[in-house]
């Protein structure tokens, strides 16, 4: 018996979405509502999780408020530094760059992934460490400059790290930007500059917002950065996490931790996307 | 600034090259103020390269396009006073309409207040009849109103000459018909010139006051529209505009006398050099008659196919020793007012002096 056409559309999608959504509730869905039954019980004596019903572990969050700031600070501005970095990069290779060359240089982008993020940040340990820039800089008489360690040194490791995350969307919505609105802008009257801020730009921004949420949502989750450049100075919640569950074996109040970051990145995030739709939703329109 | 040239633009043998290619050779092109020129040409001939040099997209490789008496080398396109109209519209697709066509106006330096801007904007999208649909999405509009934002945009900052590459080319028959007659109409309201570029020979001839044939990256005419359809410069100037039966021919030593190829002689003017050369005849020159009624006709030949058209109709002859014509007739000029059948014998006249003879 030949199925109705829309119970068929409703098979076909069932079957499309099935794998990923079977994956997804196996090992995030799963996982994460053991994390949330964690996150109200108890550490047992010997460490671990022990069942009980409490909200202590959630009172105890504000001993590592620390981590919470800076994991929330440094994320945004990690990303937002990305970016300033990452537009002219895209903007020159989605337009300015020969385009017989584009396909080289876009390829050079992602280059750095060939090898492993961990080796590379250890060779920034070494750079910024005392025996790479603070002792050429102590060969010119410049003594005691501390770079390792510090938030700065972490800023630079995450912007060094996730640059081709934030180039690669920008350079895709900027490359399939229709030239001839570029050539129309400058047909009424519009100077360089205005064409960028009013045509470009804002044409752009699907991919600036995919960029940024990309990067924003991964930091929050970053642990090697911080952990290598940022010493135990510097430390992200992920960096609690790993100790937490590691060293001291609490795993509830790690459960706690983690649950709370999830539930204010939805929240932050969905602020953010909501403002972001108002501004330029308007604005995601095909290109007709 | 110097003084106020006759002629909105001139092209001093221009040519572009990309690479190896070469778009455009030694144009040489005057445009007078106020006129409505149209670049007619096949695919690939050169009109859009022509145009965008006209508005600064790309620079000529040798050779100056002035506008207004003033040489344009270098000036990039925001820097003069022409626009244009795209070939598929290019509108801001994060704009509405009314900011669309007000981009052109927010420009201007010094600024002008908010209240100026929306005014004309919206006093353009009244000449484009477009009156109401200020806060539409660009693709909540239709192609043929969409056509008209591009238009009012490329005209709300009033410029000089107004570039328009193939405006109509996206629309439907009937539609287009009306966007002819309404950019004429516009023309003569704005009083500015007009550059339209098309490869529909209909549209040039129908619209402009002055044809500019095109064929690989050259000028073959620049003329009337009735002299480009009455007086082709060359063959391929026949051919492209209009329809035309080719016939091999010779002058005779005299220079007087074409020898058809099945020997037919025609008088046929003075001075033309002796030699072979092709005939170009049009199908709406010559009249037919059934060869029972007639003698004297110039051909004979025997009818193949038949196109009934309502007041005329398109008949295909087989013309002894000289193979198809095609032959539009007026259905009060066939004889005995009824229309000749396919397989009837009938004889082509027509006046000597409509041929047109181009040596080979
Ligand atoms: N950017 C470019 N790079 C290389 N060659 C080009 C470029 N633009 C145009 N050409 C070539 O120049 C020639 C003229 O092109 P142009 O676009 O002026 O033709 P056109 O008359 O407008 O044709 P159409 O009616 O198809 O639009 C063509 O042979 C084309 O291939
Ligand atoms: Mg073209």
């Amino acid at each position: 018996m030949p199925l109705a056409p829309d119970r068929k559309r409703q098979l076909t999608t069932a079957a499309l979405v099935a794998p990923a959504g079977l994956w997804l509730f196996v090992f995030l869905v799963l996982p994460f509502m053991a994390m949330v039954v964690f996150a109200f019980g108890e550490r047992a004596p010997e460490g671990g999780y022990q069942a009980a019903f409490t909200f202590a572990q959630f009172a105890n969050l504000p001993s590592r408020a620390a981590a919470f700031w800076n994991t929330l600070m440094i994320a945004p501005i990690g990303a937002f530094l990305c970016l300033i970095v990452a537009y002219p990069v895209a903007y020159y290779l989605a337009i300015k760059s020969n385009p017989k060359y584009r396909l080289v240089l876009v390829s050079l982008v992602v280059v750095p992934f060939w090898t492993s993020l961990l080796v590379r940040t250890y060779a920034w340990m070494y750079i910024l460490g005392s025996r790479g820039i603070p002792n050429l800089l102590g060969m010119i008489g410049i003594e005691d400059v501390r770079l390792l360690n510090t938030p700065g040194a972490v800023l630079l490791g995450i912007v060094y790290g996730y640059l081709p995350l934030m180039i690669m969307p920008i350079y895709v919505s900027l490359e399939k930007l229709d030239r001839r609105l570029l050539e129309a802008s400058a047909d009424l009257g519009a100077k360089p500059v205005s064409t960028f801020f009013g045509v470009t730009l804002p044409l752009s921004l699907p991919g600036v917002m995919t960029g940024v949420a990309l990067v924003t949502i991964l930091l929050l989750g970053e642990y090697l950065i911080p952990q290598l450049l940022g010493g135990g100075k510097v430390f992200f919640i992920g960096n609690a996490l790993v100790d937490l569950f590691l060293q001291s074996r609490n795993w509830p109040f790690g459960s706690a931790i983690a649950v709370t970051l999830v539930v204010v990145v939805v929240i932050v995030l969905s602020v953010a996307m909501r403002i972001a739709w108002k501004v330029s939703g308007s604005r995601q329109v095909d290109l007709v | 600034m110097t003084a106020a040239s006759a002629n909105d633009i001139e092209f001093r043998s221009v040519t572009k090259r990309y690479g190896s290619v070469t778009a455009v050779t030694d144009i040489n092109l005057t445009v007078p103020k106020g006129a409505f020129v149209a670049l007619l040409g096949p695919s690939g001939c050169g009109k859009t390269t022509c145009l965008r040099m006209i508005g600064g997209f790309e620079q000529p490789s040798e050779g100056t396009v002035l506008i207004d008496g003033r040489e344009m080398n270098g000036v990039p396109p925001y820097r003069r006073a022409v626009n244009m109209v795209f070939q598929h519209y290019a509108l801001f697709p994060h704009f509405d309409v009314e900011q669309n066509v007000a981009y052109g106006l927010k420009q201007a330096r010094p600024k002008l207040a908010s209240s100026e801007i929306s005014a004309r904007a919206r006093q353009a999208l009244e000449m484009v009849r477009l009156g109401g649909f200020e806060k539409r999405r660009i693709h909540e509009m239709s192609g043929g109103q969409q056509q008209r934002v591009a238009l009012a945009r490329a005209i709300v900052n009033k410029p000089s000459v107004l570039l328009l590459d193939e405006p109509l080319a996206a629309l439907d028959k009937k539609l287009r018909t009306a966007m002819q007659i309404e950019l004429q109409t516009l023309q003569r309201e704005l009083g500015i010139t007009f550059v339209l570029v098309t490869h529909d020979q209909e549209e040039a001839l129908s619209m402009s006051d002055m044809v500019c044939v095109m064929n690989a990256g050259r000028i073959v005419q620049m003329a009337k529209p009735q002299d480009v359809y009455d007086k082709p410069a060359d063959l391929f100037v026949a051919d492209f505009v209009g329809k035309t039966n080719r016939i091999m021919a010779t002058v005779e030593a005299d220079g007087a006398t074409l020898r058809l190829s099945n020997g037919t002689a025609l008088p046929a003017g003075s001075g033309l050099k002796p030699g072979v050369a092709t005939v170009a005849l049009r199908p709406e020159a010559i009249e037919l008659a059934r060869q029972a009624g007639r003698d004297g006709g110039v051909l004979a030949g025997t009818v193949t196919h038949r196109i009934f058209l309502g007041s005329t109709a398109e008949y295909q002859i087989s013309v002894d020793g000289l193979g198809d014509f095609l032959v539009t007739a007026d259905r009060r000029s066939v004889q005995e007012s009824d229309l000749v059948e396919p397989g009837e014998r009938v004889v082509l006249t027509f006046d000597p002096g409509k041929v047109h003879v181009f040596p080979a």
